[in-house]
Formats: structure tokens, C-alpha cells, sequence
């Protein structure tokens, strides 16, 4: 399918925390969307479309604030939609974003959001009301429960034990010490994981992300543009996203043609993305992977999905180190990932912004040397959603010019 | 100018979920304490939560099966934290495939002990078998019925 170069240019993410006091929700996006069109060096009216990435907005409180915030990220006359897919938000968003430039409808696009999660008290009763009221909404499935369900069968599976997903949780706070935007950070033991209070089986406290505030936003802008703007862009080489049916209870058992605790569709939108990107050894060819990881027991399906390691196989190579940040087969979230830092309607996005900067040179205390390409996932809704985002230094890696 | 000030808000918003024909007709059968699900013949497939098309075969489902009272678990969990408008805990959630269903329906899991979670999580292991308890009078609701650990 022919299809133009599409290159990020400006990034940005506001610093996340339970709450903002000094900021409406509006103004949050706009701290975003101001800061991004800064790092690419553009004014408002060289974007010729904005899209807004926004999750459920029962969390902030106003329905369907996209149309509160068409002015405040300068979407003002012009082309403006706002994407929802749960979890995936961020990472739709930018696929949507991208297939705007890569079509060659719009030269320059402003991909940006904000969320505001811990506005109201409990965000799992929201998150309770996006099941169906006559079969499956009664039984207390929200996101921390759905989850749990997952890795208890994956567990099951595989023989993982707590203490190794407790280990992601260590690795996480870690790694979000030398970025500044992350919400949650410090040195945590194992144990202190496996202390905190229980919550849904295998989960403790410490296992689940918190709920965020902030905001986030990118530029993506076509080859031409890109070479006037940026000495160093971070090309979309790969963005795919695939779908499952709402139903857990199909994706399970010897009828299914997927495997619910595997996160099947991250490994199926991966093989996509690595398609279009020309990827066809992941652990030599992608240097960082930003994880979409709100809770500790993700991040390994998903290592297994992406192909940097056998089914199964992930919790043992991370006891040896191979996920660490440095000195690792892969860097899995430098940044923290989303265990520390979970502001629903654009944490894929940060994802991706946080994976564009490593390969920008501009990942601050947390950037590695010689990051070529990177990998930024996103999942939502009942584990049904899933994006993949591959980002690289160079446009023409084998397998794009199609 | 008091930056830290809020103003509180609520939602009250009120619905009527229109039940439709496939729902209805699932409904009708718990009433009888029968579940049943939706075939297709084309796949083969037996669709918990019935569904009205086959979204394998994509063709309608053309035909109705009575699953067993009895399962197996596919995945579980037990909660042991209180979220706002759920129930309070402890209480376990399994999805359990009834026989001759080829999907798996969550629901509870009563009637274990849940004072120790891990104890209690490897007794739903998946492949633990389940039964099905009905209410005594049954409404034509989903929460007719629960399961229970079988042995």
C-alpha cells in the first residue's frame, strides 16, 4: 500500500500526579498541546488537524470534554476528532493521527489529550459500568478484577509466582526515578510489593498503577516538513491496531482461537506494525520498548507477544536482568511505564512520547545510547483493544517503501 | 484566589436497557432454571452470553442448546478490597464453560472459604470443576443463579 513518510517532531508530556489544583482539565491539555507545537517549532496554524485522544470522561467529570477543549489545543477551524478505545486511547490516537499524514490528506497533525482519573473518588466504579447490563455487568468485573483474572490463568500456564510479577513493580519505580514526569518512583523491595494490602488475587496495592492526572501531545508532519523542522525525528514506521470481541469468557478455553492471558492481540498487532516497519528480529532490531502496563502481571504476555522471548519464558529472563534499563536484552520501560504513571486517556500516548524521545536524544536522565528503533504498545477495554507503534531513526528501513 | 478550591458535582442518570429477542428469550429459559445457549450450525459453536449472530461462521444463530449444571473453570480471581457500588468483600469471580457451552460465563464462585487468597485462589485453578446453584424463584435475571466449587 503506498503511503507517505510520517515523522514525529515535537513531543510533549506535562508531569503526572493525583491531582492538579492549579489547572483546569482544559488548561492541562493546552500545557500539552503548547509545549509539543514548541519542540517542533510551529506555530498553531501550520496544524492543519487536531486529533483528541480521550478515554471514558466520567473519571474528569465533564461528558465528552473533547468539545471543552477544541479551542485550548488550537483545533479552532479546523479538521477535530476525538478517539476512544479505553486503555488504547493513546495509542489509537496516534494511529488515526498517523493515518492522516500517511494518506496525504493533511500535511501536519496534533495528536494530543489530557485525563484527570482521580477527579471523582473511585475510578473501578466507572470502569464497572463499560459492561453490558443484562449478562455480564453484575459480577464486578472492572479493570483490576478483569486483570486479575488474566493473570490468574496465565499464572496457571506458565508457573509465574507473585514475587516475579512483584519484581516488574521494583523495576518500574526504579527506571521512573530519572523521569521527572513520572507519578510514582523510588527504590521498593520485593517484599514491600508483597506486603502491601491485598487487592484481587494476585494482586497487591503495589501491583496496580495509580490514577493519574496530565496531559500529553505529539506533532506528526510529513517527510518535507519534517526535514525543514526537525535535525532528528522519530518516523512512525509501523502503527497497527487490532480488536476483540467484548467477551472474555470467548477469548479462553479449547474453543478459542485466541489466549486471553497471553494478551494475544498485542503479539497479532505487532506482527502488523512489524510488517509495515521491516522488522523481522525484534530483540536485535528495537533497542526500548514502552509497555502499556497498568498492572505488575502485563508486561511479560506482552514481552512474549512483541517476540522478544518464548511463551512463557519472560519472567525468567527478567531475573537474569534482561529487561533492565541498562545492561538488558531490550530496555522495557525506561520511563517507568504505566505502573507509575496512568492517566487513562493518553497513557498510550505517553507511551509513544516517551519512545520517541529516546530516539530523539531527548529522554533526559533516562536516555540510552544508540536507540534506533523503539516500540510503544497500548491495550483497552475488556483486554480487547491493542495498538503497536514502531518508531524509528531512519524512514527507510527495509519493508516501508511498499 | 484560593487555588486548592473545588465545587462538587454528581451524576444521577436513569436507564431502561431494552432486553430485545436473545436476551429475552435466555431470560425465559432461567425462569425454568434452564440455561441456554445460542448455536450455530454452521460453526458449531454454543455461544455464552447467547448471541444472535455467529461471530465466527458470521451467520445467524440458528438454534438453542441446554448447557449442563456443571463446568470448568477458565480463569478466577478473589477480591478482597472494597470498590465504590460493588460488593463488599471477599468474593470470588470465575469464568467457568458449562458443559456443551463453547464459551466461558463469569459469575461468582460462593460457598470458599476466602480467609487465606492463595489457598483459596488454587482451589480455582483453571480446570476446577463448578456446579451451578439456582435461586429458589428464579426472576429471568443473569444473577439467578451462582457457581459453587463441585467437589
Amino acid at each position: 500500500m503506498a503511503k507517505n513518510v510520517v515523522a514525529l517532531i515535537g513531543a510533549a508530556q506535562t508531569k503526572f500526579k493525583t491531582h492538579y489544583a492549579d489547572k483546569t482539565y482544559v488548561e492541562l491539555a493546552q500545557e500539552a498541546a503548547k509545549q509539543a507545537l514548541d519542540d517542533a517549532g510551529m506555530e498553531p496554524g501550520e496544524i492543519d488537524a487536531v486529533v483528541f485522544s480521550m478515554a471514558p470522561t466520567q473519571f474528569m467529570g465533564v461528558n465528552d470534554c473533547d468539545r471543552w477543549s477544541t479551542a485550548h489545543v488550537f483545533g479552532t477551524g479546523k479538521p477535530y476528532m476525538r478517539i476512544h478505545a479505553g486503555g488504547a486511547t493513546g495509542g489509537s490516537a496516534l494511529a488515526a493521527g498517523y493515518i492522516h499524514v500517511a494518506s496525504g490528506v493533511y500535511r501536519s497533525v496534533l495528536v494530543v489529550g489530557a485525563d484527570r482519573v482521580a477527579e471523582t473518588p473511585d475510578a473501578q466504579h466507572i470502569l464497572n459500568l463499560i459492561w453490558d447490563r443484562f449478562y455480564e455487568h453484575d459480577f464486578a468485573l472492572n479493570t483490576v478484577t478483569m486483570t486479575a483474572i488474566a493473570a490468574q490463568r496465565y499464572m496457571a500456564r506458565y508457573g509465574t509466582t507473585e514475587e516475579q510479577f512483584a519484581k516488574v513493580v521494583v523495576r518500574g519505580r526504579k527506571n521512573a526515578m530519572g523521569n521527572p514526569y513520572a507519578h510514582l518512583k523510588g527504590d521498593i523491595t520485593v517484599d514491600d510489593v508483597m506486603n502491601s494490602p491485598r487487592v484481587a488475587y494476585p494482586y497487591k496495592r503495589f501491583d496496580i498503577c495509580p490514577r493519574s492526572s496530565g496531559a500529553a501531545a505529539v506533532v506528526l508532519t510529513n517527510l518535507e516538513v519534517a526535514k525543514q523542522k526537525c535535525a532528528r525525528p522519530a518516523f512512525v514506521n509501523g502503527a497497527s491496531a487490532i480488536t476483540h470481541s467484548v467477551f472474555m469468557g470467548d477469548r479462553m478455553g479449547v474453543f478459542s482461537e485466541t489466549e486471553f492471558s497471553d494478551h494475544d492481540g498485542e503479539g497479532i498487532a505487532a506482527y502488523e506494525a512489524y510488517r509495515q516497519a521491516g522488522i523481522t528480529d525484534p530483540s536485535s532490531q528495537l533497542q526500548v520498548a514502552e509497555l502499556y502496563d497498568p498492572f505488575s502481571t502485563f508486561q511479560y504476555p506482552i514481552i512474549e507477544g512483541l517476540g522478544f522471548c518464548g511463551r512463557g519464558r519472560a519472567a525468567a529472563i527478567d531475573q537474569e536482568g534482561g529487561w533492565d534499563m541498562r545492561g538488558g536484552q531490550v530496555a522495557i520501560n525506561p520511563s517507568g511505564g504505566t505502573l507509575c504513571t496512568n492517566p487513562i486517556g493518553v497513557t498510550g500516548l505517553v507511551r509513544v512520547v516517551d519512545a520517541a524521545n529516546q530516539i530523539m536524544g531527548k529522554a533526559g536522565a533516562n536516555q540510552l545510547p544508540n536507540v534506533h528503533n523503539a516500540v510503544a504498545t497500548a491495550a483497552g477495554g475488556s483486554t480487547q483493544f491493542f495498538t503497536v507503534t514502531v518508531l524509528g531513526d531512519d524512514h527507510t528501513p527495509k519493508g516501508i517503501a511498499q | 484566589m484560593n487555588a486548592d478550591d473545588v465545587i462538587h458535582g454528581e451524576w444521577h442518570v436513569r436507564y431502561n436497557y431494552s432486553v430485545g429477542k436473545v436476551a429475552g428469550h435466555f431470560f425465559e429459559g432461567l425462569k425454568e432454571k434452564k440455561i441456554l445457549a445460542s448455536h450455530c450450525s454452521a460453526s458449531g459453536i454454543a455461544y455464552l452470553p447467547p448471541r444472535a449472530y455467529c461471530e465466527r461462521a458470521f451467520e445467524p444463530c440458528d438454534g438453542w442448546v441446554e448447557v449442563g449444571h456443571t463446568g470448568t473453570i477458565e480463569a478466577a480471581t478473589i477480591v478482597t478490597a472494597a470498590f465504590e457500588n460493588l460488593p463488599p468483600p471477599p468474593y470470588a469471580i470465575a469464568y467457568a464453560r458449562l458443559d456443551n457451552a463453547s464459551t466461558a460465563l463469569v459469575n461468582f464462585v460462593r460457598g470458599l472459604d476466602l480467609s487465606d487468597v492463595p489457598a483459596a485462589a488454587a482451589k480455582l485453578k483453571p480446570g476446577a470443576k463448578v456446579k451451578v446453584v439456582f435461586k429458589d424463584t428464579p426472576e429471568g435475571r443473569i444473577t439467578d443463579f451462582h457457581y459453587e466449587l463441585a467437589e
